[in-house]
């Protein structure tokens, strides 16, 4: 694409970001859970999908694209967990991940904040006895906020991310 | 004398450290509009930084101090840059040298303290982000000094404060062939060494593509803090220098304090147009391939080269 058309593109597209989102979707906090004071306006979020049928992967990745834009809550997808301050855990946990997973939670600096989004991380939803599966996400860690839905809608997630930063 | 060169020297301090997370701010929000989206807003950065400061860092067993101490020498080389090239003013401190071969020493630094860390998490990631970092390095730092000696030959000193009063003097050498090739293959490195593109994507968390990010995977918290503002101090400095060298109109040049004023409006202004400018000319480019990108830098070293033989010829 030339510059020229580039630039026709922007003129016509302008802001395609809709309206911020302030719907609840039902979040279930853990008991006593209070948002760390430090990461009011600014989280990075590490996502581990710990067995996930890739449901809640396309909404997450719509909650931090250009239609729903997390990064005006502050929320941003991070590389690492050193960087993280949010692990946010999808679908239920198979055997070869729940190491892995533990060792995530373990690598995030404090405060961080455990957030399971998703119907499979509280009882493993269609994938409940299976040979394949660990347990479900609170079985393994705790966890401080969870997302409910199969798959949740992006304004869910968006909606786990401002009860984190409260913007 | 030198109560005035501390206190342009503090200025100089407290300017970059309040306006670069404000220039990061400016150039994200300004991609984020291009891109459609709304963005973090200008004070994002800000926020992620005290955030970041007031974290804990998570070191992992057996990491040595250079986990801890690369951080603190990368941030103390960005700080001692900035303090060295003249920004708002050129009163320099007399007995250190605003030379072009200490900045570019001071540069390279925290470049060596990046790939040290680099190297220290025993990753691949790490060890792979620090041996393209000093490439990068190694293609960058010769330009620089050959770019900025183009421009002392004509100022007849390679201190950097006089080099920018020379061409406040006499601006009808700014628009001279070899002002104008020493810009361009200035602008080239600085793009290059600052990890934005087309050389390294600074929003990219694909491993095969990283430079900067692969080599501060390892670090949190406050760490992590230290060497994001470090890195962003770094682009403030060089942004500062280009900028005052293409355009030197409104840099003090001495220590009055209304000229200290325009100084610091003029250098504000500057660099958060050049940001901006920069940001928008980054939607419209793709990164380069890693094995283009000497090919790039060797064309502005050939920029950089044709400027000092130029300028042997004009003057």
């Amino acid at each position: 694409m030339t510059t020229a058309r580039l630039l026709k593109l922007i003129a016509r597209t302008g802001r395609v970001a809709e309206p911020l989102d302030r719907g609840d979707y039902g979040l279930q906090l853990r008991d006593g859970f209070v948002a760390p004071r430090t990461l009011r306006g600014s989280v990075q979020v590490r996502h581990v999908d710990a067995g996930s049928c890739n449901g809640c992967e396309l909404e997450l990745g719509a909650a931090f694209g250009p239609v729903y834009d997390a990064e005006r809550i502050g929320a941003r997808l991070v590389a690492s967990p050193r960087h993280a301050d949010v692990v946010a855990v999808t679908g239920v946990v198979t055997q070869n991940m729940a190491e892995p997973l533990l060792n995530t939670v373990d690598a995030t600096p404090h405060p961080r904040v455990v957030v399971s989004i998703g119907d499979c991380t509280r009882g493993c939803g269609e994938f409940v006895n299976s040979y394949a599966v660990a347990g479900s996400v609170d079985d393994i860690v705790d966890v401080d906020v969870h997302i409910p839905g199969c798959p949740p809608p992006p304004g869910a997630i968006i909606a786990a991310l401002r009860a984190v930063t409260g913007r | 004398m030198t109560i005035e060169s501390l206190a342009v020297i503090v200025i100089h301090l407290a300017l970059a450290v309040t306006l670069t997370p404000v220039l990061i701010g400016v150039m994200r929000t300004t991609r984020a509009r291009l891109e459609g989206r709304v963005g973090g807003g200008v004070w994002q950065p800000w926020r992620d930084l005290r955030k970041l400061l007031s974290k804990q860092p998570t070191r992992a067993p057996g990491s040595t101090p250079v986990l801890t101490l690369a951080p603190i020498l990368l941030m103390a080389s960005s700080l001692m840059l900035c303090a060295l090239i003249p920004l708002v003013s050129t009163v320099a401190l007399p007995g250190v040298p605003g030379d072009l071969f200490v900045v570019v020493g001071v540069l390279l630094l925290g470049t060596v303290a990046l790939a040290l860390l680099g190297l220290e998490s025993g990753t691949a990631f790490g060890g792979m982000g620090s041996s393209r970092h000093m490439v990068i390095a190694a293609l960058v730092e010769p330009t620089v000094l050959l770019s900025i000696y183009a421009l002392s030959v004509p100022a007849g000193t390679s201190a950097l404060a006089a080099i920018v009063q020379a061409r406040l003097a006499d601006s009808a050498s700014l628009l001279n062939p070899v002002s104008l090739l020493a810009i361009f293959a200035l602008v080239v490195v600085v793009i290059a060494e600052t990890g934005r593109l087309p050389v390294d994507n600074p929003s990219t968390h694909l491993e095969l593509t990283m430079i900067h990010e692969a080599m501060i995977l390892e670090s949190g918290g406050r760490d992590l803090g230290w060497l994001e503002l470090g890195s962003w101090l770094r682009l403030t400095a060089l942004l500062g220098v280009v900028a005052n060298l293409a355009l030197p109109w409104g840099v003090g040049q001495d220590a009055a304090p209304l000229s200290l004023l325009v100084g610091v409006a003029a250098i504000t202004v500057k660099l958060l147009v050049l940001g901006a400018a920069l940001a928008a000319a980054e939607v419209f480019i793709a990164k380069l391939r890693l094995f283009r990108v000497p090919e790039l830098l060797a064309g502005s070293f050939v920029m950089a080269f044709l400027s000092v033989s130029a300028s042997y010829l004009v003057f």
